[in-house]
Formats: structure tokens, sequence, C-alpha cells
């Protein structure tokens, strides 16, 4: 597999860097070795933040941010116009954006020739957990979109880690959140 | 059997403290330091641990806790960073003099001012004269391994003085990583059960700590600590050894990466380290030359090693990530040169300051500096230079 650099993109308080984590913590059930950590800085609730995931299947060396992803992963919607979200990204990485419009509208919006996929992350988190918490369902889509870990370890972390946080009902409805992005992109 | 773990520096500081129980642990917390106490803390009120942990109200008070309870008799850690290892610095040379074998984890942090709570390293460098065997480490899983390496070998009979672990500010302490962990069997046994020597509380053996030592025999005293600086050396060596044969997990006082057949290379420490061996992989996989020497262990430094690691290469480039105000270049480039002043045909030297308040650095910044040493090998023009700083 080599190493698989991902970037995401969301905002203070949105659980971006839960996210980033959920990916890097499933990788390593299937023996590989990552990093996840954000971009060290104020944190503030509200302003764009960025965290990054790495995964390999041999020990990961480098320990610089993330400057050329192959996946960029995109939690609201209302960064796209004030964050370039494609820096770095090549035409043969993949973008995946929690939006309201389609594919079509996006890459016009956003002049990026690679591979992109659209999806409603708000509306799935709204279904299933009864609030606009979009990071579940974003690791759900990409999971699907990237392959790089299986959708049942991804649901086994989710599990582990918010075991002492959340309600066993609120896990059941992340873990639904994950599964219907699965399917919806 | 050993399992693998998703857990930041901090954490695997706070657990590996939690698998060698030590019998005092006093501390204070401080950015990036404090989610390794928070989770050390929880481990105490789930009764997971014997250690007494003392809730302090400086860090001058910290490191004076540890001195007492160290001299006591006991097994015992604390951790900082920056500018609360600044505030104890006063008693940071007390325990080295009185040769307690503490063990502190320093989250390598920028000191004030202005106030920056990222990763550098000017807060240890401030220390390297205190006395205090200094070993930097590249990611978790060497903090979590150097936990256990330092207890053996601060206590060994030949050493008996303190251990600073340090890791990098966020870069290390806060990135989640994958560690393997041993079990707490197989950390007990090679910790062993510690044996004080001359503890206060063998009252059948009243000892004095810290007396009045004036003209008379104060310099016979650090000519003795001298000696013991001098001695850990080779112990630092031996148990890196022994923990590498325990564990497969190879470990040594320094990291040398394709320097064999190398034109130039870079000596760094810490998690830039980890960096320049990518950079390292990407030139060599280019049929470039290039190699790294990481300096894992930089009080004692190993002067004798350096030598046979760098005699033979063209050109070398030392990245500090501190800078020494007035001085010639940072800490580790002093260092460095130094060392190799009297070897025949050594390489020209040069120097890089880094990452100050934990600003970032990049695969290709640390290409760009091998490219300079690769175009200009006989000699680069000055001594000093910088990497990512504005008006350079």
């Amino acid at each position: 597999m080599g190493l698989k650099e991902i970037r995401w993109h969301g905002r203070g308080g949105q659980g971006v860097v839960t996210a980033s984590e959920l990916i890097a913590e499933a990788a390593i059930l299937e023996g590989n070795y990552i990093q996840a950590f954000p971009e060290f800085g104020p944190e503030r609730m509200g302003a764009p933040i960025k965290a990054f995931t790495r995964i390999s299947d041999e020990p990961i060396k480098i320990h610089s941010q993330v400057y050329t992803p192959d996946i960029v992963m995109v939690l609201d919607p209302t960064l796209l116009g004030s964050v370039n979200v494609t820096e770095g990204l090549s035409d043969d990485g993949i973008l995946i954006v929690n939006t309201p419009l389609g594919e079509g509208e996006l890459r016009a919006q956003l002049g990026f020739n690679g591979k992109i996929y659209a999806f409603n992350a708000t509306k799935i988190a709204m279904e299933t957990i009864g609030r606009p918490v979009a990071n579940t369902s974003c690791a759900g889509a990409l999971v699907k979109a990237s392959g790089l870990v299986k959708l049942e370890n991804l649901l086994d972390v989710t599990e582990e880690k918010f075991k002492e946080k959340l309600s066993q009902k609120a896990i059941i409805a992340n873990k639904e959140a994950i599964k219907a992005a699965y399917e919806a992109v | 059997m050993a399992r693998s773990m998703a857990m930041a520096g901090n954490i695997a500081a706070a657990y590996s403290t939690k698998q060698i129980n030590p019998h005092v642990v006093a501390a204070y917390p401080i950015t990036p330091q404090t989610t390794m106490m928070e989770k050390f803390s929880e481990y105490v009120a789930n009764g997971e641990v014997d250690t007494e942990l003392i809730c302090v109200e400086s860090e001058h008070s910290a490191m004076s806790a540890c001195v007492g309870a160290a001299a006591a008799g006991g097994r015992v850690i604390t951790s900082t960073a920056a500018n609360g290892l600044a505030l104890m610095f006063e008693i940071v040379y007390i325990a080295a003099s009185n040769r307690l074998p503490i063990i502190m984890c320093v989250m390598n942090r920028a000191l004030s001012a202005p106030i920056n709570i990222h990763g550098d390293h000017s807060d240890s460098m401030g220390c390297r004269d205190s006395g205090w065997i200094q070993i930097y480490n590249e990611n978790a899983q060497e903090v979590y391994d150097t936990m256990f390496m330092g207890v053996r070998i601060g206590e060994h009979k030949d050493v008996r003085l303190p251990v600073m672990v340090n890791l990098d500010g966020f870069i290390t302490s806060h990135k989640i990583e994958k560690v393997d962990t041993l079990e707490d069997a197989e950390v007990r046994k090679f910790i062993g059960e510690y044996e004080p020597f001359y503890p206060l509380l063998d009252i059948e053996n009243p000892v004095t700590y810290g007396p009045l030592d004036l003209t008379d025999y104060y310099f016979e005293h650090k000519r003795q600590q001298v000696e013991a600086m001098e001695k850990a050396l080779p112990v630092v060596k031996k148990i890196s050894k022994e923990y590498s044969n325990y564990t497969g997990r190879n470990y040594d006082i320094l990291e040398s990466y394709h320097l064999d057949d190398a034109d130039c290379a870079i000596v760094t420490m810490s998690s830039t380290a980890g960096t320049t061996k990518f950079v390292v992989d990407k030139m060599r996989s280019e049929g470039k030359k290039v190699g790294m020497l990481k300096v894992r262990l930089f009080r004692p430094f190993p002067v004798e090693e350096i030598r046979e690691c760098l005699s033979g290469l063209k050109s070398v480039a030392v990245l500090d990530r501190s800078a020494s105000f007035g001085g010639f270049g940072g800490p580790l480039f002093n260092e460095i040169r130094n060392a190799m002043y009297d070897v025949d045909g050594k390489p020209s030297i040069v120097n890089y300051i880094f990452g100050l308040g934990g600003r970032d650095i990049s695969a290709v910044q640390i290409e760009g500096v091998y490219d300079r040493l690769m175009t200009a090998q006989a000699k680069m023009p000055g001594d000093v230079h910088y990497i990512g700083v504005r008006g350079d």
C-alpha cells in the first residue's frame, strides 16, 4: 500500500480530530502503522481547522504536516470558497466533500480534475444522530471512497472510542451514520 | 503478549509510567505536558498504581518533592515543559548533584517571550550543563521504550544520575501513533526492584544530603559528578542493547542511517530525524549518496562514536531546533564541530537553525539542505544558516 496521507478540513468543535483518529485506529486493527494529529495551533470553536491521518504498511518516518495529500475530506461545506481545500492534491488524488451540491457543480466550483465524491453528510447525521455532527458519516464515506480500512473495523473502533463518552443510543446512531454514508458514496 | 495501541506521545509516557509504578510522582501541569499527567492521575484515581501522586503548586516544588522522595529512597518520576522547566531550574541541578536517579519527561517547548506553546528544544538545551542524562526521542514508541531504559540507566550503580526523556512538544506529545507495548510483568522483569543507595529512610544508617561543601571538597565532588557522566555512556549503550534484545526494537545512543557510503549527511535529533530519514529514502531511490545521523543521547555527548560515524563524509549539516543567542551556532552544532576538530580529513560542517516555536519543517526543506550540501561540498559560504524563517 505504501504511505497514504489524508487531510481533513473542518471547523473547531465538529469532531474533525476525532474522525482523523477513528480512521487511524481502524488501520491499526489491520496491522498498519498510523499517525493522526491536528494542525497544532489555537483551538477555537467554529474556526477553520485541519487534521491529518497517515496510514502505511511500514513504519512511518515523516513527522511534518501533510503537504501533498492522497485524499482530502471536507467536513463543512461552508469552508469551500474560504479555504483552498485542493492545495497540494494532485489529479490522482481523491476529494470527498460533505455538501448538498452535486458532483458536477462541485467540480466546476473547485476546478479539480481528480476523483470527487460529493455527499450530504449533514443530512445523514440529522437522520441518524439527530444533530448536524458530520464527523462519523464523513469517516464512513472515506472508508468507502478510499478502501484504506474495512467498514467493520471503523465500526468497532467507533464503539470502543465512544463507549466512555456517549450513551449506547448515541453510539448506535453514530454507527448508523457511518453505515449510511458508506452506502451513499 | 505485547499489544499494539494507538497512543499520543504523552499517553505513551503516562502508560509507561503506570507500568513502572513508581513510588512517587510530583508534577505541575503545563502545556504540552498536561495530558500525560491527566492520564496518570486517572491511573492513580482508578487504583491502577501504588504511586503517591503529589500535586504541587509549582514546578519548583515539583522537582523539590522529587528530590526529597528520591533521597528518601523512592523511584521517582516527573514531567514538565518550557517555562515549567525554567522555573524548576535551580532544583534540576540539585537533583543531579545529589546523584538522584529521577526520571523526567520533557515535552520540548519554546520558552517565552513572546509566549509560544509549540515545540522546540530551547527548554532542555538550557539544562544541558545541569548534570542530567538527556535522551531525545523520535516518536511515541521511542518515548515509551526510553522510559524503561531510563529507569535502568539512572539507577545503575556506576551512574546514579537523573534522566531527562525528551520528546517534541505537540509534534510527538500530541500525535497519535501506533505503539507496541509490553505486558506489565515484562516491564517489571526488565526494570527490576529498586535498590536505593544511602536512602534517608534507612534510619539505622543516617546520612546527610546536600550539606555545606566549600573550597575544601566541592571541587572533588564536581569532578566525581563529571566522572559519573562519563561512566553513564557505556551504561546507556549496554542497557540499550539489552532492551533491544529483550523487545526486538533496536536502540543505541546514535542512529546511523545510510552513512556507510554517503558523501554528505544531516545530523539532527527527535522527530526531525524521522522526517530526514524519509528524505534520505527518497533521495537514495534517486541514486543520491546521502545519509543521516540521529543523536539520541545528547548528555553525555558520545564524542568517539560521532567521530566514527562522520569520518569519511565530505560535508555535514547539523540541524538545531534551538538558538544559542550570541553563541557560535546551535548547541548540537557546537558539540558536533568540536568533536570533529581533530579528525584528519574531517568533513566541512555547517549549521542550520530550524523550527523555533514549533514552525513545521517539511521534507522539501530538508531535501533543500541536502541539495546545497551536494552542490557545495567543499565549503559552504557562512557557518550558521536558517530554514523557513522570513527575512533570511
